[in-house]
């Protein structure tokens, strides 16, 4: 009977594929659900890179807490990944996120009030990177893992033969980008980049500005805010005036101007080095580190740029040992000599910045010996930062708005942008069904 | 006494054995494609509300909306700019790109052309880059600081235009979807020709045609089917384009973050993380895109069915 072979075939077929379905659907991430017995089982969704070799060093220790690294992603990309884990409740115990994705993600509750946990680390840290991860209240969402101090780079050589003098306020460095413009008209200080929102928040962090505040249940958006126009005003007025570029970062154009000294300065963070490691191979050694320009004379502040933090998942099954984790890893001076040699971040924790893993300075900057003694000093005058649960919208909006000013090149496109950049924030924060203060 | 039951038996097994073997196709179809569709259709109607300060446990709840996604994002101004902005790059990239790929397809199929299957394979070639390396190595090329056309019209001292803002961004833009999609057309349509018999051909030649007349009046009226395929493809690929302006954007200040809806609906869902308001801007550009090639495919079905009347 070969019909009733092939029936049997055709059901067999459609059991397999229903089976293959099942288990496509059940098979979940194998996130922190440990039995009783044995060592308690942590994943950790990170991207810093060689995280696995920082965690086995605490899992030689800690025979009792096992962690396992998954590396992911960076950015923007992670933090749907973890709002969507937490919402299918497959999520990790412990993820990196960066500071001002955290309210996102708390307010998808995705993430773990750690304070008891985590009691007595506090002084451990600048205050400004601390108030980041528990946003001035009494919850704590994370640990400051690594920060972005920003500060300004040059070139040493070229301002020498140009005859410039590194710019100590924002009204010298505006001297600076025109004198440069008279000497050498092809040239260009820096640029205005309106791809990374993160440097002109960092920027307007220096300036004071508040761009998320919250009174009783209202938030208040203050990304239009005095400090924050003075900043785009600034940055407009040399744009419309010709005397810096109006290109963005990180484009190979880009790199080639940084490479071949079109570009002679860049507003950036403690990690630069890095980045003109591999942008501008050959300027190296001919780099200098500076404070970032201040606003008043003589006063010192500066804002921050990247930078990221641990922070224990909502539906983790062992908080307490996901946080000790935490703990260990950010304060533990040997995690992190760790991080700094393995990852190559710059370490949030205050005694580490002066400690011996950053005793030498980046190879890049090897004509600076005293390069990181003097990141610990501008560290340390790093202003607050205030986030709030729709940065990626403002970030979004800041790229599409400043990108049209930045092609406009007038003073008032740049004011017209900010406006417009609150408003598309605030309508978001409305929309989702926030309370806002007018 | 077997043999009625026999019968019995036989004729239920017929009878059921169409929608066995249907049955594993339905159950993907099900599980794969209706199920999600099914979903993002439910999600559109909902939206988040929240509660205080939106912070901590239970302050966001998920409740009913109605239309009020559909509304907002038919009434907000970047979709429909979007939407305009891909149709402008449509009536670029379509004719130029099916009428190239028409012609080397004929171009090939004519009698004294050489080296065939070398010039068949260079043409088809760039559809084998994967379309965010197309859109990388393009916008180095046209990149002004690094692009080598720049460096030879700076010799020449000629002035360097800027490919990635305005107009010639829209030029630029449906140059790497050209580039990249006529070879495939071309083979769909090349099959076609070479699939028509041989002696339509002797006979139009023997009524005196010339190879002009017999490729003007013979083939391209008989490959007009697969004209209509391709045409069909590519307006759906360009009302979907995606890949290039979203490559493209980080080397400019000119791509907006909603250049193109499909762009519109990803950063909703993910920088925003408002999956509601994405997937109703994501059904109603379905539905957009149905309604538009249903309508393409009603007229040109009409077309066909006068020629083969006459």
């Amino acid at each position: 009977m070969p019909h009733i072979t092939r029936r049997a075939l055709a059901a067999a077929t459609a059991v397999l594929l229903g089976a293959t379905a099942l288990t496509a659907c059940g098979s979940g991430s194998g996130g922190g659900e440990g039995a009783g017995t044995g060592p308690v089982e942590l994943t950790y969704w990170a991207w810093a890179p060689g995280m696995d070799k920082v965690a086995a060093l605490w899992n030689a220790e800690h025979p009792d807490i096992r962690v396992t690294v998954q590396k992911q992603a960076s950015g923007d990309d992670l933090v749907t990944k973890i709002i969507t884990a937490a919402k299918a409740h497959e999520g990790p115990d412990l993820v990196q996120a960066e500071y001002q994705a955290l309210p996102t993600l708390v307010s998808n509750d995705a993430l773990a009030d750690i304070a008891k946990e985590t009691r007595g680390v506090e002084d451990k840290f600048a205050p400004g990177v601390w108030q980041q991860t528990t946003f001035g209240g009494e919850a704590v969402y994370a640990l400051p893992q690594d920060s972005g101090p920003m500060m300004f780079f040059y070139r040493a050589d070229l301002f020498r033969q140009y005859g410039l003098t590194v710019p100590t306020t924002w009204d010298e460095f505006a001297a600076t980008a025109r004198a440069l413009k008279e000497k050498a008209p092809d040239k260009a200080l820096t640029t205005f980049s309106a791809n990374d929102a993160g440097l002109f928040a960092g920027l307007a962090q220096q300036a004071g500005a508040r761009w998320w505040t919250f009174e009783g249940d209202t938030w208040k958006v203050g990304v239009d805010d005095a400090a924050t126009r003075k900043v785009a005003d600034f940055w407009g007025g040399l744009v419309a005036e010709g005397a810096i570029d109006n290109q963005p970062m990180y484009t190979p154009a880009w790199n080639k101007a940084l490479n071949t000294g079109e570009q002679i300065a860049w507003v950036s963070a403690v990690w630069a080095p890095g980045t003109l490691t591999t942008a501008a191979p050959a300027t190296k050694g001919k780099w200098a580190m500076a404070p970032l320009p201040q606003w008043t004379r003589g006063a010192s502040a500066t804002g921050s740029w990247g930078g990221s933090s641990t922070a224990v998942t909502s539906d983790s099954q062992h908080k307490e040992a996901a946080a000790k984790f935490a703990v260990w890893l950010n304060t533990d001076p040997k995690a992190l000599a760790a991080l700094v040699k393995e990852s190559g971040i710059y370490p949030a924790a205050t005694a580490a910045q002066t400690s011996g893993a950053l005793a030498q300075a980046p190879d890049f900057f090897s004509n600076q010996p005293d390069f990181y003694t003097r990141a610990a000093e501008i560290a340390k005058t790093t202003a607050p930062a205030a986030w709030g649960p729709n940065v990626n919208v403002a970030y979004t909006s800041f790229k599409d708005e400043f990108g049209k000013a930045a092609k406009a090149r007038t003073r008032a496109a740049f004011g017209t942008a900010l406006t417009s950049v609150r408003n598309t924030t605030v309508a978001d924060l409305r929309k989702q069904g926030f309370e806002v203060a007018p | 006494m077997t043999q009625p039951a026999r019968g019995v038996r036989r004729s239920y097994g017929v009878k059921a054995a169409p929608y066995g073997f249907l049955l594993p196709a339905a159950v993907l179809f099900v599980l794969f494609f209706a199920l999600p569709i099914g979903y993002a259709i439910r999600l559109s109607f909902h939206k988040i509300e929240i509660k205080g300060l939106g912070l901590g446990k239970g302050a966001k709840s998920e409740v009913f909306a109605g239309l009020e996604n559909y509304t907002s994002a038919l009434t907000d101004p970047e979709f429909t700019a979007g939407a305009l902005r891909v149709l402008g790059y449509g009536a670029l990239v379509v004719p130029v790109m099916l009428g190239l790929a028409l012609l080397f397809a004929l171009l090939l199929d004519s009698e004294r052309v050489r080296a065939r299957s070398f010039a068949r394979l260079a043409i088809f070639l760039p559809y084998a880059v994967p379309g965010v390396i197309a859109a990388v190595l393009w916008g180095f090329l046209y990149l002004p600081d690094v692009s080598p056309f720049h460096f030879l019209l700076d010799r020449l001292g000629l002035p360097r235009p800027d490919l990635m803002d305005g107009g010639p961004l829209y030029l630029a833009m449906a140059n790497i979807a050209v580039w990249g999609g006529t070879g495939f057309n071309m083979i769909v349509i090349y099959t076609a020709l070479r699939s028509l018999p041989a002696e339509i051909y002797e006979a139009a030649k023997l009524d005196g045609c010339s190879e002009f007349q017999i490729a003007l009046r013979v083939k391209i009226p008989m490959v007009a089917p697969s004209l209509v395929l391709t045409f069909f493809f590519s307006v759906i690929a360009t009302l979907q384009v995606f890949n290039e302006p979203t490559t493209l954007r980080p080397l400019t200040n000119g791509i907006p973050s909603t250049w193109s809806p499909l762009m519109k609906v990803y950063n909703d869902a993910f920088t925003g993380g408002n999956i509601h308001a994405a997937s109703a801007t994501a059904v109603i550009l379905a539905l957009a895109t149905f309604v538009l090639s249903f309508a393409l495919l009603r007229a040109s079905n009409r077309r066909t069915a006068q020629g083969a009347g006459r």
